[in-house]
């Protein structure tokens, strides 16, 4: 047997170089992983505007040269808005994170949006953040310049069932089907719901998927409750016009 | 425990890499793998098989550390106080996961979001902390990281085969999500076959179950049930 000492000794100079080695790699990879972080956002979200950057443009096969400049100042505003819907100033969508926002108070969050102006006319994409299944499911959902006709959308999620619920992330059917609607009916914000058994409303609803109804209910959920937060923006913009947009 | 060690070789001179080492390495590949003769490691098995391309990120994350975790616990086995060994193999592991958790972060983030907690999970993974227990606390540093690499390439090559079929039949792809994604047989011209045109294909669709962890454990029983029909040696080992 060892003595105390030794043990002591032997388990002091393991931790200690490994806590070197490990904090000295994370000091030089931070900056590139951070980075890394940053893009594969940037690429959810334009995932919802696939269709807005061009022909036969493919999000997955873009360099992460032209993911940065997509979201450059030039083709993408960056705005913050409270939940009356006033723009927050010298603060970018980008950091608002919503997994945070989302356990804050309702009245104290924040709402991340970006305005994609690359195209011919402006998209909104706007962020929605709600409960799947067994966890957590988000998604970017684009608007067209008239705010209420959907452009795109695009989901993810954290660990819902994969071939089931997971679908509303890899069946790109999925999302496709989400262009061309409209979440005002009537001048009232409705959202799409995603119905079991097929959309009986062509123009408010969606496909839901089988065996994942849960996972789809949680998505109608999201997108009226999300889409919501942004109706006091909306309903603003639609009246100012867009003079709003260049404070 | 240290009953299965190997003893430690006699001889004064021995080749760097002759027929002991030849046979550390292939042994685990077939006749002791260790996902389906030593069945250990299976937890990870189920759960990151339904793509080849995360399989294989997987599999050579465990083939670094089963063989780098291996090599320094068998450096320090003479040091290692006997009181806390266990503590200091799991040190050791977790570095190492760190280490492999920080590369991918920094080469390949969306694989990294891909097998999300499951390269944390290495740490439990039993097959590392078996060989570490069953051979490096008892080999030499060079055998001992041919062991580790030898254990890690047979969990890696059930994970791609495993892979393989549950993309396939999951899914219609092959290699999705790398440069050279291959689309097989599905319901559209993006296909090789396509279902909706090809009249032979006609009734074909993706089995939703290949896409689920529980088809792994089928393809796994299967595996094993060739094996063993094929070796009765091993029928009676486990």
């Amino acid at each position: 047997m060892n003595s105390n000492t030794y043990i002591l000794t032997f388990v002091t100079i393991l931790t200690i170089t490994v806590a070197v080695v490990l904090g000295g790699l994370r000091e030089v990879t931070k900056e590139k992983a951070a980075q890394n972080e940053d893009i594969f956002n940037k690429r959810a979200i334009l995932s919802s505007i696939e269709t807005k950057l061009g022909d036969d443009v493919k999000v997955k096969k873009l360099t992460d040269e032209e993911v940065l400049e997509l979201f450059s100042p030039a083709n993408m505003d960056q705005v913050v808005l409270d939940m009356e819907g006033n723009i927050l100033d010298g603060m970018m969508a980008q950091n608002i994170d919503m997994a945070v926002e989302r356990k804050k108070e309702e009245s104290e969050r924040k709402l991340p949006l970006y305005i994609y102006k690359g195209g011919a006319e402006k998209v909104y994409i706007l962020s929605v953040r709600g409960n799947g299944l067994w966890d957590e499911i988000w998604g970017n959902i684009a608007l067209e310049g008239d705010l209420s006709t959907i452009a795109g959308a695009a989901f993810d999620h954290k660990g819902e069932t994969p071939g089931l619920g997971a679908e509303i992330k890899d069946n790109p059917r999925f999302s496709l089907s989400f262009r061309g609607k409209k979440i005002y009916n009537e001048g009232e914000l409705v959202g799409i719901n995603v119905r079991k058994g097929g959309a009986k409303d062509p123009v408010h609803e969606v496909d839901g998927i089988s065996g994942a109804t849960v996972t789809g209910d949680g998505v109608s959920e999201m997108l009226e409750r999300g889409l919501k937060y942004y109706a006091p923006y909306l309903s603003q913009l639609r009246q100012g016009g867009t003079s709003m947009l260049l404070k | 425990m240290a009953e299965t060690a190997v003893k430690a070789p006699v001889k004064e001179k021995e080749p760097l890499f002759g027929k002991k080492e030849r046979i550390l390495l292939s042994d685990p590949l077939l006749d002791n793998n260790p996902i389906t003769v030593q069945v250990l490691g299976v937890c990870s098995a189920l759960a990151v098989t339904s793509l080849v391309v995360p399989s294989l990120v997987m599999a050579v994350a465990v083939v670094f550390v089963t063989g780098f975790s291996s090599l320094f616990t068998s450096m320090l086995r003479n040091y290692i106080p006997k009181a806390v060994r266990m503590i200091v193999q799991l040190v050791i592991i977790a570095t190492l996961v760190t280490i492999v958790e920080l590369a991918l972060k920094y080469f390949n983030y969306p694989i990294y979001k891909n097998l999300s907690v499951y390269i944390g999970l290495i740490i439990t993974n039993c097959i590392v902390m078996g060989r570490l227990e069953a051979f490096a606390m008892a080999n030499k540093p060079w055998r001992s990281f041919i062991d580790g690499i030898g254990n890690g390439v047979g969990y890696g090559f059930i994970l791609v085969v495993v892979a393989f079929f549950r993309e396939v039949f999951g899914k219609g792809s092959l290699f999705a999500g790398s440069g050279i994604e291959m689309f097989i047989i599905g319901p559209s011209a993006d296909y090789w076959i396509n279902t909706s045109e090809n009249w032979w294909f006609g009734w074909y669709a993706n089995n939703n179950i290949m896409v689920l962890p529980a088809a792994a454990m089928f393809i796994i029983g299967i595996f094993i049930w060739i094996q063993r029909a094929r070796n009765p040696k091993l029928v009676d080992i486990s």
